[in-house]
């Protein structure tokens, strides 16, 4: 014992000497993806200190537990994932490694989008036979922008409960861009009138909030099941399909790999269509106004 | 809200203008309604508004919520997470009467049932985790094997310390060099590594206790310290109120653009062995037993690096890791003839100094060149340094302490249909002990059922 204690002693000094100020400025945010990055920015301008653990070019079910995300989980106040077992692959190392009690379970500072959506597809039966269905239902809700309201709804209260002194800013800047939010709705919906009841092919189970968004109509899945990588077989069963059932277009995520969405789509004479799917996904994407500005320009390209 | 509407319209409807008396009741009546409702409307945003102010906001968020149909989930029941790994493989080996390291004192460590020629069924891990309560989580990993249970880990861990901190207490996997947070299921070759090997059999599991700290830096700072009872090689369990073993350990980390990111560390051990047992040859191949007691300290450099492009794991990756060890241990060895009739060089009993100064490492590259297949080159290198007995090189007393530096070259491909299975080919040139240059195969299957395990980087 005699002989650790100086290096304890050195530890706890050092501890001391690195803790953050008593005063601290912005609410500071750990956003596993993309879009909740965008809408805590949205919800906060220049109150708030935002960490954005993924990108648009990265598959958000597969993510390497690396140790930059836990250093800047430690720091978090405010954790803001989309749940629904999306992160469950890497998130909980994290949470277990950041040394950070605000964040875990049960506290203010965890927030889970999919706790505040009616989620769909949430499978009958739970059985891996099926592929990496999650038990919830599907996580991918952000593609419908009327969910982007609801969770920005919960949002806004949460970041006003967690940081008082701000709670006024988060407010106002939640009504203002709620208002711009709603204009832009019915405008994306007035400009995706004529994708209503086109028929569609998925790459992966992704989409079903976008398709009952804008009413497009799901034909065939490339995926043989989620989260399994299309075979030729699984792909020539596709095709077979669309000789019977035609579509119009192939989507995918900027994350996805080209390679199935192209095949079907010389095969079958479908066009392929990437939409960004999150904040970032393309050019155009730099925030949430662009992401859908963009998703319903490219699916709109996709009729021609 | 549309009900008074409706029932107007319908009422409207239904019936003719004579009854207007009626009529003018029935408004009264739809304004009574209209104001309870307002009222209520009010009481609720006046609740809202309250709630706001509070930290438990679920509530006030369902009632934000502008649609109806936003329920909040419910997250399964208090049940812990479930999960199960089924282990086994078919091993192509040559016919050996002993395996061993030359030149190092074996590590008495258990292996999972397996290591046998032909099929063998490893121990099966049943995992079961939770959060305790607010304050703590906890977790064990039992290895369910012929007629036993092992438990490799049981630990409960705080999850509410803040500043970065967490104590962990129980059996709990070291958190010295970058393999041992592993289990097997999660090595990248179907073999342990040589240098692992020599120094705890498996990995260094501690009963103790482990103090963690995570500095407040961008870049990922970590320190951790352990007290245990040093049950296990390169300890022993010794009857007393100490510590039979302490480790101190560092990692560092971060990315390197969004493709590569990397950790490095640098740990220490401390173990007390008392009368840790040595079973040998002597030099003309005569049984000794006997056993070591001393200290023994241990340094472990660790160093991991991943690549996947644009960080997007799933259809290309590498990854390259690569620990050094030096160990030095220094005591009093003693030995004695394992058979009274087969008198060894320690015959009558011999008891001298022992010090070893050693060293070795591993290599490895594991590259997933295409969705489901990934294929991976280890290798393995001990060298036995310094061994003195009695002052003078202990390659003259004992054969299996001969001057001699092991090594191994793995090579594997594996295949998984999914994240929760994997099936392995590997072929090991195995030189770990001195003469000897044996040819190895393996087939290996890894199974992972119940709850999604999350993996450390």
């Amino acid at each position: 014992m005699t002989r650790i204690h100086p290096t304890w002693r050195a530890g706890l000094l050092a501890a001391a000497l690195l803790l953050p100020g008593a005063a601290q400025a912005a609410l500071k945010v750990f956003a596993c993806e993309p879009e909740w990055g965008a809408l805590v920015r949205e919800i906060g301008g220049d109150r708030v200190d935002v960490y954005t653990a993924t990108t648009a070019m990265q598959d958000p079910h597969r993510i390497e537990a690396r140790p930059s995300l836990i250093a800047r989980a430690r720091n978090a106040d405010l954790l803001v994932c989309t749940g629904a077992e999306l992160e469950i692959g890497w998130l909980p190392v994290i949470l277990g490694e950041s040394g950070n009690g605000a964040i875990q379970a049960g506290q203010p500072g965890q927030f889970f989008a999919a706790d505040f959506v009616a989620l769909r597809e949430k499978p009958a039966v739970l059985d891996r036979a099926a592929g990496d269905v999650h038990a919830a239902g599907n996580p991918h809700i952000q593609t419908d922008p009327r969910n982007i309201a609801r969770v920005g709804a919960a949002l806004a209260v949460r970041m006003a409960a967690l940081d008082a002194a701000d709670a006024d800013v988060f407010r106002h800047r939640w009504e203002n861009f709620s208002a711009r939010w709603t204009a832009a709705i019915a405008r994306w919906e007035k400009s995706a009138a004529p994708l209503r009841g086109v028929p569609v092919v998925v790459q992966h189970k992704a989409f079903p909030y976008l398709q009952n968004w804008l009413g497009l109509r799901e034909v065939a899945v490339l995926e043989p099941k989620p989260g399994v990588e299309p075979s030729l077989a699984s792909l020539a069963a596709v095709k077979q399909r669309l000789a019977a059932d035609p579509a119009k277009m192939v989507i995918r995520a900027a994350y996805q790999p080209a390679r199935p969405s192209e095949w079907i789509a010389a095969q079958a004479g479908v066009k392929a269509v990437v939409v960004p799917f999150t904040v970032g996904g393309d050019a155009q994407s730099g925030d949430l106004f662009g992401l859908f500005d963009s998703t319903v320009s490219k699916l709109l390209a996709g009729l021609n | 809200m549309l009900r008074p509407a409706l029932l107007a319209a319908a009422l409207a409807a239904a019936f003719p203008a004579h009854a207007d008396t009626e009529l003018d009741a029935l408004r009264a009546e739809i304004r009574d309604m209209k104001a309870a409702y307002e009222t209520r409307i009010q009481a609720l945003e006046a609740r809202l508004q309250q709630a706001e102010t509070r930290t438990e906001t679920v509530a006030a968020q369902a009632a934000a919520q502008p649609v109806p149909e936003a329920p909040t989930q419910t997250r399964g029941s208090f049940n812990p997470d479930v999960s199960l790994i089924l282990q086994g493989r078919y091993a192509h080996l040559e016919d050996r009467s002993e395996r061993g390291i030359s030149g190092f004192m074996a590590a008495d460590g258990h292996d999972h049932g397996g290591g046998g020629r032909g099929f063998s069924v490893d121990g099966s891990e049943l995992v079961l985790s939770a959060s305790i309560d607010p304050y703590f989580r906890g977790y064990l990993n039992a290895v369910l094997a012929d007629g036993e249970v092992e438990v490799e880990e049981a630990w409960a861990q705080t999850t509410g310390l803040g500043q970065g901190l967490s104590i962990k207490g129980g059996r709990f996997k070291s958190g010295i060099g970058y393999q041992n947070e592993q289990h097997a299921h999660a090595w990248d070759f179907a073999t342990n590594n040589l240098a692992y090997e020599a120094l705890f059999g498996e990995g260094y599991a501690q009963d103790g206790v482990q103090l963690k700290w995570l500095a407040p830096t961008d870049t990922f700072l970590e320190f951790g310290a352990e007290l245990g009872a040093g049950g296990a090689f390169p300890s022993t369990h010794n009857d007393s109120n100490g510590t039979g073993s302490v480790a101190l350990f560092g990692h560092v980390g971060g990315d390197v653009g969004v493709s590569n990111s990397w950790r490095a560390g640098l740990s220490w051990l401390r173990a007390k062995p008392g009368g840790r047992e040595f079973e040998g040859h002597d030099i003309n191949e005569i049984e000794t037993v006997g056993d070591f007691s001393g200290r023994s300290r241990t340094w472990l450099a660790d160093f991991v690096w991943k690549w996947a492009p644009n960080g997007n794991p799933t259809q290309q990756n590498f990854k390259f890791a690569a620990e050094y060890f030096q160990r030095k241990e220094s005591g009093t060895l003693a030995c004695d003839d394992a058979d009274p009739a087969a008198p060894s060089l320690c015959t009558g009993g011999l008891a001298a100094p022992y010090l070893a100064d050693q060293s070795g490492f591993y290599a490895q590259a594991v590259y997933q060149f295409m969705p489901r297949w990934r294929t991976g080159y280890r290798y393995d290198r001990l060298f036995r340094g310094d061994v003195l007995f009695n002052g003078a090189d202990a390659g003259n007393v004992f054969e299996s302490l001969a001057d001699y530096d092991p090594k191994r070259h793995s090579l594997m491909l594996d295949y998984s249909p999914s994240e929760f299975s994997r099936l392995r080919f590997q072929y090991t040139l195995d030189q770990a002990m001195e003469g000897v240059d044996e040819n190895q195969f393996y087939v290996q299957y890894i199974y992972s059922l119940g709850s999604h395990g999350a993996h450390k980087f």
